[in-house]
């Protein structure tokens, strides 16, 4: 299991009140954990300030409303934690 | 400050995009039809009315660091504490600095002062969106002007 994931997990868990348990790599943050777009709004602070980083939420809004990517990509953890290691190593480069 | 119109800032004083903060000023009416109803016979500004003028204070800043081109929305108060009553007349001075700019949404903390006594203070999010309407920049530029906000200035930057 990855750090970014555990990292994203504790952030949800602490953020809104999920227990941790149920909180796993194929979580999708709104169809499964029931996260709504304001409360995304709070984890999306804390991952900014954890990892240094800002997450493109308005980006990726728009390709899913355009047709362009899935909430899948985005909001399924694994696939969330892999996209802040992205941005973590583009900030480093 | 007009209570029922919802202009509850005065003037800014001061707007810096550099360090991320800005103080405006407003003056409470002694007579609004609002007091008549928060409370009869014993005047007080509303507490929500003190965290809307904490937000529009904050909104400013982040329409300035917006460069004028997008329009915060309220979205969420947190840690409001309202601390003492504020009445008719009372001279009020407001500071808002960004905690955080996030994508598509900022969050800042802001507080209120009078007569150097520290009056409330919360901690307020905001989406950050395309202006709905040109009505709607239409009225925002005409607003700020009228509290000292040049339109596309970039003070003490």
């Amino acid at each position: 299991m990855s750090s970014t994931f555990e990292s994203i997990a504790n952030i949800i868990a602490e953020t809104c009140d999920i227990p941790r348990d149920s909180i796993t790599p194929a979580s999708h943050a709104i169809n499964d954990l029931g996260i709504d777009s304001l409360d995304f709004l709070d984890i999306a602070f804390a991952i900014d300030k954890a990892f240094g980083i800002k997450l493109p939420l308005e980006q990726w809004t728009q390709e899913v409303n355009d047709g362009k990517a899935t909430t899948d990509q985005y909001f399924v953890l694994k696939n969330l934690s892999a996209r802040i290691d992205e941005l973590v190593a583009a900030k480093g480069a | 400050m007009r209570l029922e119109y919802f202009q509850l800032i005065d003037r800014i004083v001061d707007l810096n995009l550099a360090d991320r903060k800005i103080s405006s000023e407003a003056t409470l009416p002694t007579t609004s039809t609002i007091f008549e109803g928060h409370f009869p016979g014993y005047p007080l500004m509303p507490g929500v009315l003190l965290i809307e003028a904490m937000a529009q204070t904050a909104g400013w800043l982040v329409v300035a660091l917006n460069r004028y081109e997008r329009m915060p929305f309220l979205a969420a108060v947190k840690e409001a504490k309202l601390r003492t009553f504020v009445t008719p007349g009372q001279q009020l001075s407001i500071e808002a600095h960004l905690v955080h700019d996030g994508s598509g949404f900022a969050i800042t903390e802001a507080k209120i002062r009078a007569d150097g006594k520290l009056i409330c203070d919360a901690t307020l999010t905001f989406r950050i969106v395309d202006f709905p309407n040109t009505e709607m920049v239409k009225w925002m530029r005409e607003t700020a002007e009228r509290i000292g906000l040049t339109v596309g200035a970039r003070a003490n930057v």
